[in-house]
């Protein structure tokens, strides 16, 4: 019967041991995640820790809920409200349910902002997006463009004909695309983010076009799909595969060679912007309103638009020179 | 199992000695996590804080005394989640359509009877055991939210709807919160004074022997059914209201938390035995593990770890006992 006895006291124990030692003019700003142990946030939390360094008055608060569920982030949200945090900033993993327990953090005084993952307009005072549709349009053209001083035939590989995101960056893509006049876009064809049928696509495609310089597939499942094509045909080094992939299933194609560079935003300057974002508005150093300007530190400003969001960089790029280094992040 | 399944109805009146000591010591477990946290946290002796901390089981708790009930007469419901969400959707459609604050509530009730009435169908006119039955009732219920909804989600609840989770009685003294007391003092008559919680006891026990002194074992346990089903229904409504939106992974993982509070008050999971004051106190120690927890930003995964030390513990602990009783049959 001595158990739970014994068990409480150690529990309590740790949980003295495990409390805050804070001062009082120091600002904690939370970032929560989706949930904890994705290495995405880890890596997001690493940059907020560095920002913090480079303020110096500031204690990154690093939570999340063990799953990703929007009742989860409202008991994180209910706890840093009840320890007055000055900041949160928060990747929603539901942009709507948060909203009742985000307001009444502002309207206890604690600033809040978005990042990743937005939370609907009333809920937040701004939104740092990772990127924008014309930097990631641009971005992609850029990459296959790079690495073809001579120009030549590229094509693109999407998830389905109604994928909202990849058809408003294609756009984006297409709209710049005069100012690379070597590149020519030969075909667009769909994988539906399904590993296989994205393989025979980009078959398809080395059939069709023998020519073909580069395909760039602005989507994770499709890029590994054309990788791995393009390193079953025997084709590395002359079909060069780019677009958005993540480091951790990307690194072995970018080891073979057949994809020289591609890109995804980068989770260390996301996390750091969301801190230093936090930590401006939390001191009043910059107000968040629409059309206004918010200095982030090293990544320059972000710029508002109607809607309070604003864009952080270019889309980060990812070479042999970097791909260790992220790899077992996410 | 087999042996198992025999052993309550030998054990009764030692069980409800040890209960009573179970009782003893989870209220026990219940102050000195208070205390811990009081000392751990300056933040916790706040009454908003605390307030806000109720959040964390109210709903929770609501299912868990009908649960209780079904646990005790030896069946199980894990559908419970499923029917939150597939509530919660009816719900939201019906607002689309233009429903005011009392259709919605009674669709939320509605819903959840008929959810109820479904399983207690399966279970006691097709004779599937109730393990399997709501396995199944879990996928399909909220796999039609899912069609419903798919990736949207209804939101804009009128500021009447609002009441039910965001609301206050009086001072810090929530809706929820009265809500939860009502019911456990319901739930705690019905189980312990009528004659009706008598036969709960007696069918967990032994339904065969229950079915020969006349009980009616399948309306009983039907009857149950349509209660849990009810009072998700009634969570549904709560947890709609708190979140002011509904989507389909709403409450996603809730059963097992209800399961875990039920079990953790001190109900035999073999059935027969149990009481309301347990899920109480229960109710309030995951709560305060979780908030306390929470407020110095431990990770989640830890209290997942010390939860499930605390429940081995409780199903673990009478059975050392009985094991080390000099006395034993063979």
């Amino acid at each position: 019967m001595k158990l739970v006895p014994t068990l409480l006291a150690s529990a309590a124990l740790a949980t003295a041991l495990m409390a805050p030692a804070h001062a009082e003019d120091q600002k904690r700003i939370a970032i929560v995640a989706k949930a904890l142990g994705i290495g995405f946030f880890e890596a997001a939390a690493k940059g907020a820790e560095e920002a913090a360094k480079e303020l110096g008055d500031v204690k990154i608060i690093y939570t999340g809920p063990t799953d990703t569920t929007a009742e989860g982030q409202i008991e994180v949200i209910n706890s840093l409200i009840a320890q007055n945090v000055d900041a949160i900033a928060i990747s929603a993993n539901d942009p709507d349910a948060l909203v009742p327990s985000l307001k009444k953090a502002m309207q206890r005084g604690i600033t809040v902002i978005s990042w990743d993952s937005g939370v609907a307009p009333e809920g937040r005072e701004m939104q740092l997006n990772p990127s924008s549709t014309p930097l990631i349009g641009n971005m992609i053209i850029k990459l296959a463009a790079d690495n073809l001083p001579d120009g030549g035939d590229v094509a693109v590989l999407s998830a389905t004909a109604t994928a909202t995101n990849q058809n408003a960056w294609i756009a984006a893509m297409n709209e710049v695309l005069p100012n690379y006049p070597k590149i020519k876009v030969v075909a667009t064809v769909y994988g539906d983010d399904l590993a296989d049928k994205s393989y025979r696509e980009t078959q398809g495609l080395m059939q069709t076009y023998p020519d073909l310089k580069a395909i760039i597939a602005p989507t994770s499942v499709g890029i590994v799909a054309a990788a791995q094509a393009v390193e079953d045909a025997g084709k590395i080094g002359q079909i060069n595969v780019t677009g958005l992939g993540l480091p951790s299933e990307m690194a072995g194609h970018v080891e073979s060679g057949a994809t020289k560079s591609f890109a995804i935003w980068n989770p260390i300057d996301l996390g750091y912007s969301a801190a230093m974002i936090a930590y401006n508005l939390a001191t009043d150093k910059a107000e968040a309103k629409a059309g206004g300007e918010i200095p982030m530190g090293r990544m320059g400003v972000v710029k508002l638009d109607d809607n309070t969001e604003g864009a952080m960089a270019d889309p980060f790029v990812y070479d042999k020179s970097n791909i260790e280094q992220f790899k077992s992040m996410f | 199992m087999t042996d198992a399944r025999i052993v309550p109805d030998r054990l009764d009146t030692r069980a409800s000695r040890l209960l009573r000591s179970w009782e003893a010591l989870l209220l026990a477990l219940a102050v000195a996590i208070f205390i811990a946290n009081a000392f751990a946290s300056p933040y916790f002796l706040d009454p908003w804080n605390l307030s806000d901390a109720t959040f964390n089981f109210t709903e929770k708790a609501m299912i868990a005394f009908p649960m209780a009930l079904l646990i005790i007469s030896g069946e199980i419901d894990l559908s419970v989640a499923s029917i939150i969400a597939l509530a919660s959707t009816a719900m939201g459609h019906a607002l689309s359509l233009g429903a005011g604050t009392p259709e919605l509530v009674l669709i939320g009730l509605g819903t959840g009877l008929i959810c109820g009435a479904f399983n207690g169908l399966l279970v006691t006119r097709l004779g599937l055991p109730s393990i399997v039955a709501t396995i199944g009732t879990m996928s399909l219920f909220r796999g039609v939210a899912y069609i419903v909804l798919g990736d949207k989600a209804y939101t804009g609840y009128p500021e009447a709807f609002a009441t039910f989770g965001q609301g206050y009685v009086a001072w810090v003294v929530s809706v929820e919160f009265v809500l939860f007391w009502i019911l456990a003092a319901a739930f705690a008559v019905l189980l312990h004074v009528t004659s009706f919680g008598r036969t709960v006891y007696a069918i967990g026990n032994n339904p065969t022997a229950a079915l020969f002194s006349g009980i009616r074992v399948v309306r009983v346990k039907f009857l149950l059914f349509l209660m849990t089903g009810l009072f998700s229904g009634l969570a549904a409504v709560c947890l709609t209201s708190r979140l002011g939106s509904t989507r389909p992974s709403i409450a996603l993982g809730w059963e097992l938390e209800i399961i875990t509070m039920v079990v953790l008050g001190g109900v035999s999971i073999l059935g027969g035995s149990g009481s309301i004051f347990g899920v109480v106190i229960a109710a309030f120690v995951l709560g305060m593990v979780t908030f306390g927890f929470g407020l110095m930003n431990v990770p989640g995964i830890v209290m997942s770890i010390f939860i499930g030390v605390l429940l081995i513990a409780v199903i673990a602990l009478p059975r050392l006992i009985a094991r080390l009783r000099p006395h034993r049959h063979a």
